[in-house]
């Protein structure tokens, strides 16, 4: 029972993070309705830049939890300002094809500058060792990267219910037309929200720092994890994305736990399950058009 | 419409036409001498994937480091000082080896191939040498088979196998008081051979293995495969991971906090594993190792060399590149010709000794290039002097005891 406990932790702890990391994909989608296919690129981008900034200039983790959000922000404009923009008006196939060209092209130039073996990172001081309650135990940094997912995640869905900027972004994607008519700046909107995306999964990649492998390829494979959680969750649904975060982490934990070599597709299992029974998803809304 | 065909038709006539020269061109020179006035020596490895940087790129500069020492050298006295160096990329995929094997032998003329990582490519290529009678000598692939079922008289297998790093970090481990063993494993060919020879090796020397885990591949939580492989106390917990799904591995594995407690053996580590982690990640654990540069004065002058030209520091595999190229030209400058059967006759049995090989021999029946290994220890980060210097070596394996033995050889070569 005990190491059931420790299991359940862990895959709550895991979840958390992936939750976050699916959370700039959610929004994108559900404001925008872009399915970002280089979301596992910008995730990889965020841990390598919290790593160049380490080696380079001597900013640590947490310098780089505030930094590294900014810089992938303003990436994030400048992509949606000069490549994204001019395809939203398209079918949404034409954005998944560029952003997917955009992931083989920087994956391929991080590999030409950084070489595909992991770049060092360390863990932030504080944050080493385990807490331990009872007979079960968690590492000290994976729960704080699970807290402050968690935090991330409420402050992001009040901040697109609850406050007037989150409704004006609203009302601005779904019905530009009319938004426009009552005065609101359509394009001024939109451009942040694409850098926010991005700069969510930059957040995911210093997070990712201390305790994954930093490599060009590290988001390669990740990407296809956090595709199931926002397709589980329910495209465009971030609470969606967070409650399927917490069950991917879990199913994954369970998996290894009990059946090691299936631990991976047991994941996929579930994508199919939900898809075959709720095809919007979890939390989905079902598209009425 | 008619300007296309006519193009079509004469390129079709070109293509045609330069097929036959090809064929005309073949093998010339019968018994003597060097085939198309050149000695063609190319490296197939990643260029550009997960093994770009424990040989990729920087061990065909090794090569053409070899070539220049050989002309430096022999001077006048060179058989040949028209050596070409080629080199391709074969993604690390057995077909694309297979094809790129094909035309580096045909098209460009290569008299050997060196390298070649990955394991099913390694074999592909094999495969291919024999077929067109040509040298292979392998050096970044792991797999016994290329020295076993599937050996031949024109593959050579230069740096290390599968079977030499367990023998080196499971038996050693498992004699040091390391008995009971849980073993984690990516489920690939690669992941399954090694668990196979660990677990040969661990029990041969008195120990014994529990779980053995099979991981996704790729993978990057482990949290849960790490809390279960500790959950019955082990000795040691060896993890059969490489390149990436090692690093992730590692860096949980170390905020697992499991470390003191419990060993961590790693079954194939580079030196670039440990520069990805730092030294702190690593400290203390044990691993087999072919080559380590800064072993001592000889190796480190090879090292500076290399340095100059590419401003890092060798892996092993980057060494026996220089090595087995630098081989490859002594021998046919003994002989007196690149023609493969004479180049083979002459390597087959040679006892060799250079800054990688030490007491090395080229074994006659199974081509298996034998030599003494090492079992190295990562430095305590306060130790580590300049950067790269991250190897304590513990302990020197013999080359006779280092390989599987001769004799347990399966590889039959025909004639």
């Amino acid at each position: 029972m005990g190491s059931f406990i420790q299991y359940t932790l862990q895959g709550l702890a895991a979840g958390g993070f992936y939750a976050l990391a699916a959370l700039g994909l959610a929004v994108i989608f559900g404001v925008m309705g872009v399915v970002n296919f280089s979301h596992g690129a910008m995730y990889m981008l965020g841990a390598v830049a919290s790593a160049v900034l380490l080696k380079e200039l001597g900013v640590g983790f947490w310098g780089a939890i505030v930094l590294v959000p900014i810089l992938l922000f303003l990436f994030g404009v400048l992509i949606e300002r000069t490549l994204v923009r001019w395809l939203l008006a398209l079918d949404p196939l034409y954005n998944f094809l560029l952003t997917f060209g955009l992931t083989l092209i920087i994956v391929d130039l991080v590999k030409k500058k950084y070489g595909v073996s992991g770049l060092p990172y360390e863990l932030p001081a504080g944050l080493d060792g385990r807490l331990a309650i009872g007979g079960v135990s968690l590492s000290k940094y994976q729960l704080f990267a699970a807290v402050f997912s968690v935090l991330m995640c409420l402050l992001v869905w009040l901040l697109l219910t609850k406050t007037r900027i989150g409704m004006i972004v609203r009302a601005a994607t779904e019905d530009s037309e009319r938004s426009r008519a009552l005065g609101i700046n359509v394009g001024m909107w939109v451009t942040p929200v694409f850098g926010f995306g991005i700069a969510l999964a930059g957040l995911a990649g210093v997070l990712a720092s201390p305790f994954r492998a930093i490599t060009a390829d590290m988001g390669t494979n990740f990407i296809i994890i956090l595709f199931a959680v926002v397709v589980i969750g329910g495209l465009g649904s971030i609470l969606g994305a967070v409650m399927a975060g917490f069950l991917v982490g879990l199913v994954e934990a369970y998996g290894q736990a009990y059946a090691p070599a299936f631990a991976q597709v047991l994941i996929f299992v579930l994508m199919a399950a939900v898809i075959l029974i709720r095809p919007s998803g979890l939390f989905g809304r079902e598209e009425v058009s | 419409m008619r300007t296309k065909s006519t193009v079509a038709l004469a390129s079709a006539m070109s293509a045609s036409l330069l097929l036959a020269a090809c064929g005309g061109g073949g093998p010339s020179a019968g018994g003597g001498k060097i085939s198309d006035d050149k000695i063609v020596l190319a490296v197939l490895n990643d260029q550009s994937g997960v093994y770009k940087d424990v040989s990729g790129p920087n061990s065909v500069e090794a090569v053409k480091m070899a070539v220049e020492d050989f002309k430096a050298k022999h001077g006048d006295k060179a058989v040949t000082t028209n050596i070409e160096v080629v080199t391709a990329d074969h993604q690390n995929k057995p077909d694309i080896a297979n094809t790129k094997a094909q035309e580096l032998y045909d098209r460009q003329k290569a008299d050997i191939i060196l390298d070649v990582p990955t394991s099913s490519a390694a074999l592909a290529v094999a495969n291919q040498a024999k077929t067109k009678k040509k040298m292979y000598i392998n050096i970044g692939a792991g797999t016994t088979a290329l020295t076993n079922d599937n050996c031949n008289k024109y593959t050579f297998h230069w740096a290390y196998d599968a079977y030499m790093l367990a023998h080196g970090t499971g038996k050693t481990v498992t004699e040091n008081g390391g008995k009971k063993w849980n073993v984690v494993y990516p489920d690939y060919a690669f992941g399954q051979d090694m668990t196979k020879a660990f677990s040969a090796q661990v029990e041969a020397a008195g120990g014994s293995i529990g779980q053995k885990i099979p991981t996704p591949f790729p993978n990057d939580n482990f949290a849960t495969f790490i809390t279960k492989a500790n959950s019955d106390q082990p000795d040691v917990i060896g993890t059969m991971h490489a390149g990436g799904d090692l690093i992730n591995f590692v860096k949980q594995y170390n905020q697992a906090g499991l470390t003191g407690k419990t060993k961590l053996a790693v079954g194939l580590m580079f030196i670039t594993d440990i520069h990805s982690l730092g030294a702190d990640a690593f400290q203390g654990t044990q691993f087999t190792d072919a080559w380590y540069w800064n072993m001592d004065e000889q190796n480190k002058a090879w090292a500076d060399k290399f340095m100059a030209k590419t401003k890092t520091r060798p892996s092993f595999a980057h060494a026996a590149n220089y090595s087995a190229a630098m081989n490859y030209l002594e021998t046919v400058q003994e002989a007196g010709t690149d023609t493969a059967d004479e180049v083979v006759k002459k390597l087959e049995g040679k006892k060799i000794n250079d800054f990688f090989l030490r007491n090395g021999e080229v074994r006659a029946k199974d081509h298996r290039v034998i030599h003494d290994v090492y079992l190295a220890e990562v430095k305590k980060k306060a130790d580590v002097a300049e950067e790269w210097d991250y190897e304590k070596i513990v302990a020197t394996i013999p080359a006779a005891e280092a390989f599987k033995q001769v004799d347990k050889s399966t590889c039959n070569m025909g004639s």
